[in-house]
């Protein structure tokens, strides 16, 4: 069966393999298989390709720590997250009410994106300490300006006619803004939420790569790839992966509850 | 009867632009409107149709003119909620199920709970959407949602009814019968409906006054009584005197159909 | 036309006089006006000592102070270039791979049921962790140095690539679709005719993502112990040195930030002279 036929034409064909979650499962396991043969075969050294067995080993031997590593990561991720999406929203609110101030504005935040924010870590450092605190300001600088655009377009998509009905209501401001705008914004402000979780533990680790106390992951991974203990690095990966889809499916789930209107894709 | 008109245009212009660009949307548009009438403004694009209707409800500023409503100026008759808007497409808010969008001007207008309930289950079921309370627009087809949207304008009972080309997104069938539901809802109502179209046909079945309008400038070229009986049928359509009476329009805006030489 | 923001939806708001690009102009230099005085401000006011904020005479100071090797802004435009470079192999290898993996997605559906999962969820785990792994694996295997950040360059292309490569490869109308059936083409006629060019706004999208993402991945593999060339070295260098020369920590991340715009800029150029007939719609 062609391509074109099988993702267009055909009528589903409801096998085993169709559900959603039987391939990747397969992928999963025949990958972790094949990494463990090749690893059993080519007999690299441990540092530079360590087999899933050991990593294993070293995920259900430290989980208790790894687990709390991560925690310490994951506060200072989700603590720059509230900071920097807290202050994005607010910052939205001011600069959509005047297009003057978006238009001087927005480009900054645009262009804030191309900008390694990552890389002021160090100052972050000088102002704050080698401790939790600086990372929290580095996660809020970089989950701002998403946050912020992605606002601004949101509370700004409203269609005119559907801002003239309000008119023809003579709905104050303030009901315009409660009834109409915040509720159009609201798609906008997730797509940037979910973005934002994967922004904060990413920014949370690799600002640890600049400096840090040891228990937390990025400085642990860091630390233990320095001395050649990969095992280790890449159970506290697994742990950093974890922590990250754990935060991502709790704003899904926040934007299920806040959005019950809204088509996801399968159901359209 | 001698009563005063229940709006009133006076001499409005309606201009775009500036010195350099300007296009002029109305010019020195006059018309009154009695109590009860239902009347079409019909044209092609650009007549300035649906410019004026949003003159009427304060939407926009005449450059030049004045209209009243009721004796009193469009701003104070959009403040004190006298007439209902209904937009071509739907505008329903996404977010919102059927019922609540139906109940929107009613939040926004601070009217208690209590006397909402009985007045929107009659509107929604006089539309035919009295199974639909709960679905949200996106369950809805094009007619269902436009229902909706005119559900909603009638929710706070206003006594005027702007219409711009509400049913011009609908296919033929649905539009004709939508004609009909809307003539069942005024001659129940006896709102005064103004209604915006580009639908010749739609016009004179609908209507008691037709008021045809051609752009460059957006002017009115002439006024049509249309004398036929109410209530109107399917069987209306095919009468003689329906297709005399487009006939009629239809010469009025020759130079639309047929092009400049 | 720009968004409209609230004020502007209400029809009755006039337009202005004095064209709006002066007024932008004015906007402009007044923000940087204002940023250089709360800076000032701030260190006068709050005896903000230099190492946490340098006057900004001294971070334009630091770019011109001599070295054994030469003017500091020569030296960190070559380390710059040094980091463009390992960013640019990465961000050429991470585009390709990308591109040819997504192509592969397309066509074959098994491939991407099993594989796509894991690539959407690449974007929401802090990947980027295994970092400091291949930079030591990649120097004990002889490999030479700028190599392991090429490859976490390529590793942060990689993902936005292949994501919105194949959502612009699926975005093909239905009905162009029978169209193309109607004239009995081949898979590769359809791929090749209607597909590709409707995926290169979405790859401009993703390249201009990648752009600053390889600059970012460039520099996270200079921060590891041992490498010894790249903006992200001088960053590190510049943090140590901070007490003793204030001006420079700065200096070094400003190149950096200037390095990320410009790399974003050529991309948005480049697409700009060969995207002219589409804007991709913006994803809700």
């Amino acid at each position: 069966m062609s391509a074109l036929a099988a993702n267009e034409m055909a009528a589903p064909r409801r096998s085993f393999w169709d559900r959603p979650w039987v391939a990747p499962l397969f992928v999963f396991v025949a990958v972790l298989a094949v990494w463990e043969l090749i690893v059993l075969l080519l007999r690299p050294p441990t540092f530079l390709l360590p087999p899933p067995t050991l990593i294993w080993q070293s995920l259900s031997s430290q989980f208790g720590a790894l687990m709390s590593y991560g925690f310490n990561t994951f506060q200072e991720a989700v603590g720059g997250f509230l900071i920097g999406c807290g202050l994005g929203l607010l910052a939205a609110m001011v600069v959509a009410r005047s297009r003057w101030l978006a238009d001087l504005l927005l480009p900054f935040a645009i262009a804030s994106n191309s900008v390694p924010i990552v890389a002021m870590a160090p100052i972050a450092i000088v102002w704050f300490g080698i401790g939790p605190w600086s990372k929290v300001a580095i996660v809020a600088v970089m989950c701002f300006f998403p946050t912020m655009v992605s606002t601004v377009r949101g509370l700004t998509s409203a269609a005119p006619d559907a801002v003239a009905l309000m008119h023809s209501y003579a709905a104050s401001d303030w009901q315009i803004f409660t009834k109409l705008r915040v509720p159009s914004a609201l798609p906008f402000v997730f797509n940037a939420l979910k973005i934002c979780t994967s922004v904060s533990m990413i920014g949370a680790i690799v600002a640890e790569f600049f400096g840090g106390a040891v228990n937390y992951l990025g400085i642990y991974i860091k630390t233990q790839a320095g001395i050649l203990k990969t095992p280790d690095a890449w159970a506290a990966i697994v742990v950093a992966c974890l922590y990250g889809l754990a935060f991502y499916f709790a704003i899904v789930l926040l934007e299920r509850w806040l959005m019950p209107w809204h088509r996801h894709r399968d159901q359209r | 009867m001698a009563e005063a008109p229940i709006i009133a245009i006076d001499k409005v212009s309606k201009i775009y632009g500036n010195a350099n660009a300007r296009t002029v949307a109305l010019q020195d548009v006059s018309l009154t409107i009695q109590k009860g009438e239902l009347v079409s403004l019909v044209g092609p694009s650009g007549c300035g149709k649906s410019t004026l209707l949003r003159l009427v409800a304060d939407l926009d500023t005449p450059s030049q003119g004045a209209i009243t409503i009721n004796g009193h100026a469009p701003e104070q008759a959009r403040k004190q909620r006298e007439y209902g808007f209904v937009f071509q497409a739907p505008t329903l808010y996404d977010w919102r199920t059927v019922e609540r969008n139906a109940r929107l001007p009613l939040e926004v207008m601070g009217r208690p709970a209590d006397t909402w309930q009985a007045r929107l289950d009659k509107m929604l079921a006089m539309v035919g959407l009295r199974d639909f309370h709960h679905h949200y627009p996106w369950q809805l087809s094009g007619g269902m949602q436009q229902r909706a949207s005119i559900a909603r304008a009638l929710s706070f009972d206003p006594a005027i009814l702007l219409m711009d080309e509400p049913f011009g997104a609908l296919d033929e069938f649905t539009r004709e019968r939508m004609n009909m539901e809307l003539l069942d809802i005024w001659e129940t109502t006896h709102k005064t409906i103004i209604f915006v179209t580009h639908s010749i046909a739609e016009a004179v079945f609908l209507s008691s006054r037709i008021v045809v309008m051609t752009p460059r400038p957006g002017r009115i070229a002439a006024t049509v009584a249309v004398d036929l009986p109410y209530p109107r049928n399917f069987e209306t359509r095919e009468s003689p005197r329906f297709f005399e009476l487009v006939t009629q329009v239809r010469e009025t805006l020759k130079e639309e159909f047929v092009g400049h030489a | 036309m720009a968004e409209s923001v609230l004020s502007t939806t209400d029809p009755r708001a006039a337009g202005s006089g004095t064209p709006r690009w002066l007024w932008l102009l004015i906007g402009y230099l007044v923000t940087f006006g204002i940023i250089a005085v709360i800076w000032e401000g701030s260190k006068a006011i709050f005896a903000i000592p230099d190492y946490k904020l340098p006057h900004l005479a001294q971070i334009v100071e630091a770019f011109f102070r001599p070295t054994p090797k030469g003017p500091t802004w020569l030296i960190l435009l070559q380390d710059a270039l040094y980091t463009a470079f390992e960013a640019f192999v990465g961000f050429t290898l991470g585009s390709i791979t990308g591109f040819l993996i997504a192509a592969l997605f397309q066509r074959y559906a098994p491939v991407r049921r099993g594989f796509l999962p894991y690539v959407i969820a690449s974007q929401t785990v802090p990947i980027i962790a295994v970092a400091p792994m291949i930079v030591v694996g990649m120097g004990s295997l002889g490999a030479p140095p700028w190599l392991s950040k090429s490859i976490i360059a390529a590793y942060l292309t990689f993902f936005p690539v292949v994501i919105n490569v194949l959502r612009g490869l699926e975005s093909v109308d239905r009905d162009a679709l029978l169209l193309m059936r109607s004239y009995a083409a081949t898979d590769n006629q359809i791929f090749r005719l209607l597909r590709l060019p409707a995926s290169v706004p979405y790859l401009f999208t993703a390249l201009k993502i990648s752009a600053t993402a390889s600059i970012i991945g460039a520099i996270i593999g200079e921060l590891p112990v041992g490498s010894t060339r790249g903006i992200g070295v001088q960053i590190v260098v510049g943090s140590q040195y901070n007490t003793f020369n204030p001006g420079f920590l700065w200096a070094t991340i400003l190149t950096a930030a200037l390095l990320g715009m410009i790399a974003y800029a050529v991309v948005a150029l480049v697409e700009r002279r060969i995207v002219r007939w589409k804007r991709p719609e913006r994803e809700v």
